[in-house]
């Protein structure tokens, strides 16, 4: 019963902490690129001034367009429910392996692109299109190096798999490494960070996912945003925790979570900071640039599951 | 064999292993002169720092001195070499087009597993704990291979062609501890001496066909069309 | 007693065909009489099948009829009775279907008697082919299937397209049901002389390489019958020309006819599999998964994608199929056991979801009487409930979760992932990839379904048809709910389908999964808890315990907002219109780029500029054709190859009377010599 009320406690951690995130990483990205900063607490004022304002709706808006930010919000927060942030065996972690993850993840996009095609405007088919396409080719890159860890850990519990990590102790894997990179190129494309997309650009012909979006108002738009920001969490987590999950509770005592709820802040911190000096660093690329950009990546990946074979399994 | 087991210095040979792997795609990948050569330095550092590790693991001392030999030679010498002769040549700027790319990855992912495959039967006699790397570096001896058949320019073919004596040179040293000091020495000035013939080559090549685009030579078959 | 609900499935689809013949002189005895009676096949073959895969027992019969010396041997056993089970949902939701659908047909030329009678002979058929248990009775029914429903294809022959396509099937078929007989004749030839039975078949023993060539010969003919690469051209060309209903049967139903044949035949009755051969399957799947979906991408018209997304998904059973064949030639029954199920659900589901979105096709065809995506769009307002079925059915074929798509492809990849239990380190390195294969299969999946839903039922209508389209009737709505109500069952409920499919593995290779549902009917644990555990149930609660406190928490707002409209951004251009949205073709044009040498795309831009700017383009002219490379490298060929062959036999014809004759005279001559 207490496993069950820590796993509900740990979702809610995970969907409020998201905008805090985002929010660290405006900071961070102002900072290092010599502008002032806003708040660290800017995002949750925008979620609140959202939620606040009415709803204006496209004339052309069927139900579909208006059930999609529930469906983007609830299936996105089922994802958060599912990975270990603070603790590892929690009953949450069950429900769903990895691949039902990805499978949240598809179903949020699946909906998003067809309300993005819902009100027969140009862009939101762009978009649609744009989307579809750049997560197709990211999801066998996705699923690649997830498998690289599950043939590791002979799981695809992401529960039992970080365990497997934690009791193995400091074992240097090759697979990991390539595995990791893959991971978080993957992580750029579908978070949709420069140099895939740009989340800020308002220029219409560059823009991915802002262009399925494009519509959404007032408490719609704050659910979509916010699902955005739990996304890119989701994925910040994935990647620190599976890697390297030092830290993290594998018992449920109190101070077990205090040191929990720290690795990951700080592992979260060290990883916004890479994020940031890559967007800094890299231009936005053009569309058809991208799927070399996911070819790496799905390389990357295959290596990782190709070394694990020959090198550590052989 | 479980990784577990091995110390963490043979742990980071097999990752040095697969880095070096990795190198070899990213030379297959990359289609600016410049970065090839760069890429191609940085495999030599690796090899390098191979080399050195094993010789922590074997504690065998004239390692060492290959290991230095190695970074003088392949991370320093021939890149700034293969560097000044494309300056000069006025090439740095040419990008490469490379037919199919993803493609061309893809299958130098599956030469990954038939090198594997082939080396199975050679893991199985050796006793050391770098048995595993011999397919990596017969694939990048492959690897190499089918980079000189994918490019056009001559300087890409030279770095595919260093990059597969690369291969060897890791092969020698994880499969067998490395070879013999004089063996080893000898090499590495061949592969000077080549670097430097090539050098002139390009010259001459570019001087007689105004071009370093080996397609050209084409032109020199025997039956007229 | 079984066998007894399976013979009156196969009688009332008989009878239903022989009412129907009075349709021409009045409609109602196709529109109530036949379907009526195919409804009581459809629940009657429901009944027998689920008595004997539920119960895992087995009923034989034999019946005097065919050869003197050789009685039909029938047979009822699990894996029959799954398949049959799978018919009999999809004939039943077409007999509520039907009466609606066959209106459109009643002022046409052609006479509704001869859709029915081959509807009722092509079903029965179809339930003959899964209870044979003897070589001769399966050629038999297997042809009865192939002929009628070639008449089915044909049906429209006004149109030389369709001739066309019903040809190339019937050729197609043939060259197949050859293959099959071949197959046949190998085993017969290694086990008791004469006695075709699959009992006698199952007992011979065959070596390695007559057992490959056997296992080849099946593969070809079956997976002929089920479009795999590079022998599917057939299948696109001659599905979406038969009427809807029967469209949903072939590719719904008759295709997991030819899985079935290829279950009995590799696992049944050649029994002993070599893992070589899975690893063929395995690549032909992979390929046929990947292929399907990428030429699906790029069709336009609605029932061709839909045919072109069947040859994905047979690929995804296949891969399946070759992943057991691997685990049990390579000493790993129990995980063979999960691929198996993998395959078999996946053949389950997809039976469900393809036949649901053909019957939605059919209705939105039957009232806009457009075929085409880019005449579509905007149908969500003038077809609600079709509407909302059909995005039943294009979540499901898209592997979302929690519908049966993606319970299917999940068991497939967590038999996938259990490749490091091989001692080949090559195969541990292929499989995974092939995962890969997979899974960007089943991401473009997605996006195709996102372009047809997007495209025909969102946004506005391109066409006037469409605009003024109208919901259809209530039974073409229930057959479709029918169907779409177990897509939804399936997917939530993946514990006890899995439970429910035991009773084959144990009959196939003696060993079931006994830890798929050890922890409850909420988990789903495949081979242990700590390795991989999904929970369809707890998903849709969490989904719907996000939901309502979101409804809660939104509720008070909304209750004292009213909503506004506007107008959609325009970039402030004025109003739009229905020709600015994305088309179908737009939407996969990145693909198109991207993965360019998959098709033959044929690509044409004149742009015309204007006579007093010539810097402006007066007017553009685009031209678009897509080819599949199927034609051009395996056709074509194989058709000049047939027809030179048979230009050099005509030379034979000299059309002299006495030249036959002695053609006949040396015949004869030659044979008293061979048998003396």
């Amino acid at each position: 019963m207490i496993a069950w009320l820590l796993a509900l406690l740990q979702t809610l951690l995970f969907i409020a902490a998201a905008p805090l995130l985002s929010g660290w990483l405006k900071v961070a990205k102002c900072r290092l690129q010599n502008r002032s900063a806003p708040s660290l607490l800017q995002p949750y004022r925008d979620l609140a001034k959202l939620f606040g304002k009415t709803l204006v709706l496209a004339e052309q808006a069927s139900w579909l367009f208006r059930a999609t930010p529930y469906i983007v919000f609830g299936a996105t927060a089922l994802a958060a429910a599912v990975i270990p942030l603070v603790a590892v065996r929690l009953p949450t972690a069950a429900i769903a392996d990895v691949i039902v993850l990805v499978g949240f993840f598809a179903l949020a996009r699946f909906f998003l692109a067809l309300a993005a095609m819902d009100i027969g405007t140009a862009f939101g088919g762009m978009g649609a299109s744009r989307e579809m396409t750049v997560s197709s080719l990211a999801e066998p890159a996705l699923l690649m190096a997830v498998f690289t860890l599950a043939m590791t850990a002979s799981s695809t519990n992401l529960s039992t798999a970080m365990q497997y990590t934690l009791d193995s102790g400091l074992v240097l894997r090759p697979s990991f490494l390539f595995a990791t990179l893959g991971l978080m190129m993957v992580a750029v494309a579908e978070t949709g960070r420069v140099p895939i997309d740009n989340p800020t650009t308002h220029l219409e012909l560059t823009m991915l996912h802002e262009a399925m979006i494009l519509e959404y108002s007032g408490r719609h738009l704050a659910l979509i945003e916010w699902a955005g920001q739990l996304k890119l969490m989701i994925y910040a987590v994935l990647i620190a925790n599976i890697f390297l999950p030092w830290g993290i509770a594998t018992t449920f005592s109190p101070d077990a979570l205090l040191i929990g709820v720290l690795a990951i802040t700080l592992k979260l911190l060290v990883l916004i900071m890479v994020l940031v000096l890559v967007e800094t660093l890299l231009a936005k690329m053009r569309l058809f640039k991208v799927p070399e950009y996911l070819h790496l990546a799905f390389l990357l990946c295959l290596l990782g599951m190709l070394s694990h074979v020959i090198l550590e399994a052989g | 064999m479980m990784l577990e087991n091995l110390s963490l210095y043979e742990q980071a040979i097999l990752l040095l292993a697969a880095m070096v792997l990795f190198t070899s795609f990213a030379l297959l990948a990359q289609t600016r002169i410049l970065n090839l050569i760069r890429v191609f330095a940085w495999q030599g550092t690796l090899l390098a720092v191979t080399t050195g590790m094993v010789a922590v693991v074997s504690g065998q001392h004239h390692l060492y001195i290959s290991a230095l030999l190695t970074f003088a030679l392949k991370a320093l010498l021939i890149p700034w070499m293969l560097h000044r002769l494309v300056l000069r040549l006025d090439i740095q700027r040419d990008v490469e087009s490379v037919v199919q790319p993803a493609v061309v990855l893809l299958g130098g992912a599956a030469l990954v597993v038939f090198c594997y495959w082939v080396a199975l039967p050679i893991v199985h006699l050796s006793a050391l704990i770098t048995r595993n790397t011999i397919a990596v570096s017969m694939a990048v001896v492959l690897l190499g291979m089918l980079m000189i058949i994918t490019r056009r320019k001559a300087v890409s073919q030279v770095v595919g062609f260093m990059s597969m004596e690369n291969g060897l040179f890791f092969a020698a040293m994880v499969s067998t501890y490395g070879m013999p000091m004089a063996v080893e020495l000898g090499v590495a000035f061949d592969v000077l001496v080549a670097a430097i013939l090539f050098g002139v080559f390009f010259f001459q090549i570019r001087a007689s066909i105004d071009s370093l685009d080996t397609d050209r030579l084409n032109r020199l078959h025997e039956v007229e069309e | 007693m079984s066998l007894a609900f399976a013979y009156s499935a196969v009688l009332a689809a008989l009878a239903s065909g022989i009412v129907a013949l009075g349709a021409d002189l009045r409609p109602a005895f196709l529109k109530v009489g036949s379907f009526a009676l195919l409804g009581v096949s459809g629940v009657t073959a429901v009944i027998g099948g689920a008595t004997s895969l539920l119960t895992g027992s087995v009923y034989t019969a034999q019946l005097p009829l065919g050869l003197p010396w050789l009685q039909w041997h029938l047979r009822l056993d699990p894996l029959s009775g799954f398949f049959m089970i799978i018919i009999g949902l999809v004939v039943s939701a077409i007999a509520m279907y039907g009466p609606g659908y066959v209106r459109e047909y009643q002022h046409g030329k052609q006479p509704l008697a001869v859709l029915g009678l081959f509807t009722g002979i092509f079903i029965a058929g179809m339930l003959l082919v899964l209870i044979a248990d003897d070589a001769f009775a399966f050629m038999v029914a297997w042809e009865l299937m192939s002929v009628s429903s070639y008449v089915l294809v044909a049906y429209q022959h006004q149109h030389a397209a369709n001739r066309r396509a019903a040809f190339l099937y019937l050729l197609m078929a043939q060259v197949g049901a050859l293959a099959i007989l071949l197959g046949f004749g190998v085993l017969a030839g290694a086990g008791k002389a004469g006695d075709f039975s699959f009992d006698a078949l199952r007992h011979a023993q065959l070596s390695l390489s007559w057992g490959s060539v056997a296992f080849g010969l099946a593969l070809f003919g079956f997976g002929m019958k089920a479009g795999l690469v590079p022998a599917h051209a057939w299948l696109p060309e001659a599905h979406p020309v038969a009427p809807s209903h029967i469209s949903a049967l072939m590719s719904g139903v008759m295709l997991k006819v030819a899985v079935y044949g290829f279950i009995r035949f590799s696992f049944d009755l050649i029994g002993n599999v070599h893992w070589a051969w899975g690893v063929v399957t395995l690549l032909i799947g992979s390929a046929s998964a990947l292929l399907g979906i990428l030429y699906a991408l790029m069709q336009n018209n609605l029932k061709r994608l839909l045919a072109y997304s069947s040859i994905e998904n047979l690929g995804i059973i296949f891969m399946g199929l070759g992943l057991a064949m691997i685990f049990i030639g390579s000493g790993h029954p129990a995980l063979g056991v999960l691929a198996l199920i993998a395959a078999l659900y996946h053949a389950l589901n997809h039976a469900m979801f393809k036949s649901l979105l053909f019957l939605g096709a059919g209705a939105v065809i039957s009232r806009s009487h457009e075929g085409d995506l880019e005449q579509m769009g905007g149908l969500i307002r003038r077809m609600p409930q079709t509407t909302v079925l059909f995005l039943i059915g294009c979540i499901s074929i898209s592997a979302l979760p929690p519908f049966n798509g993606f319970a299917s492809e999940w068991l497939t990849f967590q038999a996938a992932l259990q490749a490091p239990m091989l001692s080949s380190g090559v195969l541990r390195s292929v499989i995974p990839v092939t995962a890969a294969v997979l899974a960007l299969t089943a991401a473009l999946s997605a996006a195709c379904f996102v372009k047809v839903f997007g495209v025909a039922f969102l946004g506005r209508a391109r066409s006037r048809h469409v605009r003024h389209a109208r919901e259809v009737d209530f039974g073409m709505r229930a057959g479709q709910a029918l169907l779409a109500v177990l897509c939804v069952l399936l997917g939530i409920l993946p514990t006890w389908v899995v439970s429910a499919l035991d009773a084959i593995p144990q009959l196939l290779l003696g060993s079931g999964l006994p830890n798929a549902a050890a922890h409850g009917w909420l988990w789903l644990t495949p081979i242990s808890r700590e390795m991989a555990s999904y929970s369809a149930p707890l998903v849709v609660l969490g989904v719907g315990f996000a939901w309502a406190i979101g409804w809660v928490l939104m509720h008070r707002q909304r209750s004292r907002e009213q909503l506004r409209r506007g107008y959609p951004w325009d970039c402030g251009f004025g109003a739009l219109n229905a020709r600015m949205q994305y088309t179908s073709t737009s939407f996969s044009m990145p693909i198109r780029r991207i993965f360019a040498p998959v098709w033959r795309v044929d690509e044409q831009i004149d742009e015309v500029a204007d006579k007093v700017q010539p810097l402006r383009v007066a007017s553009i002219r685009y031209q678009l054709q897509i080819g599949d490379h199927s034609w051009s490298v395996l056709y074509e060929p194989l058709a000049r190859a047939v027809l030179r062959a048979a230009r050099l036999i005509g030379r034979i014809q000299t059309g002299s009377i006495r030249t036959y004759l002695g053609y006949s005279f040396f015949t004869l001559i030659l044979l008293l010599w061979l048998i003396t």
